[in-house]
């Protein structure tokens, strides 16, 4: 089958985030930026899947700045063919990202689509969920393995009360999440071999699709920190603090 | 206009995170109905209605929605969406696999995990909750996910209207095929009033042991680090973070937990943290009410017998 993984550069998620002065969003200018760990996992079990030929072709695509170009590089060094680039510099919102990739999705013949199951950056955890209804698929979330069947795919599910296993008729949309598979680092000639690997670029103006956003922010700000409180030296005193001072046991 | 709230549900119980969202939905002003989608869910649906501040509880019943699937529960929301302008539920696994997929048939965009709600503008935590988000619709219907430990509980003794409805499913593509839930008498993890969570310095599953004769004295939850899930030392229910369950109980303790970012977004919010790890660097204790540096293969048994001291 056709697999299809989006993949989004995102700040590096061991980097703090920190809220512009202006309060218009969260600095991005001179810091450290990934590919969105969940996407990682997704490219990592399509290029297991073809390693195991249940995928015949996989292919990665990012919607993003010119240096969304550099996340697909590593999604083709990780192991996947080729890559898609829909070139924007606006920060879109998942409902735009999902209707972009129904076209790209449509023009390639995906039957699998793999996406990780949130973004670290705006965390809504939206795209996989808006996607599948524009396509009308169906969805495993939170996938903790996958099993490709005939026509069909069973996921395990993590589910807030523990696991759940469902069977999806393909095509259908999985997002991942951590414990699917630990993902590989790209060897050096890897990262060679996929310099030369193709990137098709285009805009969300070709594929004709509206990306107008349909919320508006007002403001972002900086949370509430929490301060320290203080070192106990014992158990016991631990314990009269909690009863005692805080009134918690 | 008015606000569907989608009850959480297991058929024959209604989760407080229903109560919770209601509470949420009250901000908006509008009348609110809740949607209990399930199948044999009559006992749910009387629960629901005894929820403060409701006008209808409106019962959906299909094979389809014994464990809400997320198609069907499309199919299900998107047949009475004409009644309402809002639709809102808990930002459980159950409701964030599926809330997606009503927004994009409504061409909006969904509001997910909402802490605060000031008249049309909602305020969400982003990165890891290193950043609060205030946005506002820009017109049409707004899909909202509330994360409930940001609501108190709306009350009872209300006396909403009943009535039940049926919904055309056609073949969703999706099929159950089976559950293993973990199996617990603690308190559900997102509404107890103690959790106490170990990281990787448990170093073992077994060692757990240690951390639920504790909970099991203070009548509290057991949560766990991304990095304990990971090593297989508890299963994923019990993960605490920015990907795992966002916990703000009273007392929330750290054991053998280091700290990193996407832990703290998920229990920062806790009336008041206690951590224990031997590490004195450790990010935790800078979030910490009360920090102890020690051993805690030392530390738990100790708590223990001061705990017993004081009756428990």
């Amino acid at each position: 089958m056709k697999v299809l993984v989006p993949v989004k550069r995102v700040l590096d998620y061991n980097v703090k985030a920190r809220v512009k002065p202006d309060q218009t969003g969260v600095d991005l200018s001179n810091v450290k930026m990934s590919m969105n760990p969940f996407d990682e996992i997704a490219v990592e079990e399509a290029v297991r899947m073809q390693e195991a030929g249940t995928a015949t072709e996989t292919i990665a695509v990012s919607v993003g700045p010119a240096k969304a170009q550099e996340t697909i590089r590593t999604a083709l060094a990780m192991g996947m063919d080729r890559g898609v680039h829909i070139t924007t510099d606006e920060d879109l919102e998942p409902l735009a990202v999902a209707k972009i990739l129904k076209a790209v999705a449509e023009a390639e013949g995906a039957e699998l689509v793999l996406m990780g199951k949130q973004a670290i950056d705006n965390d809504y955890g939206a795209t996989g969920g808006m996607f599948a209804a524009l396509m009308d698929w169906p969805i495993g979330q939170y996938a903790n393995t996958l099993a490709p069947g005939e026509g069909t795919i069973e996921v395990k599910r993590e589910i807030d009360g523990g696991l759940q296993t469902v069977t999806l008729k393909l095509p259908a949309v999985v997002t991942t999440d951590l414990r699917l598979n630990e993902p590989r680092y790209a060897s050096l000639p890897n990262i060679m071999k996929a310099k030369r690997k193709p990137i098709e670029a285009k805009t969300p103006e070709d594929l004709g699709v509206d990306t107008t956003p349909r919320l508006t922010i007002v403001k972002v700000t900086e949370p509430k920190t929490r301060e320290a409180g203080v070192i106990v030296e014992t158990v016991a005193e631990l314990v009269d603090k909690l009863k005692n001072e805080a009134g918690v046991i | 206009m008015a606000t569907l709230v989608v009850a959480e549900h297991n058929n024959t119980s209604l989760s407080e995170a229903t109560s919770k969202t209601v509470s949420a939905a009250k901000a908006l002003g509008t009348d609110i109905d809740i949607l209990v989608a399930g199948q044999g869910a009559s006992a749910a649906s009387e629960a629901a209605a005894q929820i403060d501040g409701v006008r209808a509880v409106i019962t959906v019943e299909h094979d389809l929605l014994a464990r809400q699937m997320p198609e069907a529960m499309e199919a299900t929301i998107m047949a009475l969406m004409d009644g309402y302008d809002t639709v809102m539920a808990a930002d459980t696994t159950t409701h964030k696999a599926y809330m997606p997929r009503v927004a994009a048939k409504l061409d909006t965009q969904q509001i997910s995990s909402v802490t605060g709600i000031d008249g049309d503008v909602f305020e969400r935590p982003i990165y890891a909750g290193n950043a609060l988000a205030y946005v506002k619709s820009t017109g049409g219907k707004k899909v909202v996910t509330v994360r409930t430990t940001a609501f108190p509980l709306s009350g009872d003794g209300g006396s909403a209207a009943s009535e039940s409805k049926s919904v055309e499913i056609g073949d969703t593509g999706s099929t159950f095929v089976s559950e293993e839930l973990t199996k617990s008498d603690r308190p559900e993890l997102t509404g107890a009033k103690i959790v106490i969570s170990g990281g990787r310095g448990m170093g073992s599953g077994e060692n757990f042991a240690l951390i639920d004769t504790i909970a099991d004295k203070l009548g509290a939850a057991v949560g766990a680090s991304r990095a304990a899930v990971d090593a297989g030392y508890v299963p994923n229910d019990y993960q605490v973070g920015q990907t795992g369950k966002a916990v703000a109980p009273q007392l929330y303790i750290a054991v053998g937990i280091s700290g990193a970012i996407q832990h703290l977004a998920g229990m920062k919010d806790s009336k008041v943290i206690a951590a224990i790890n031997k590490d004195e660097e450790a990010p935790i204790f800078q979030v910490a009410d009360y920090g102890l540096v020690a051993d805690l293969f030392k530390a738990l048994p100790e708590l223990d017998a001061e705990l017993a001291k004081i009756g428990y």
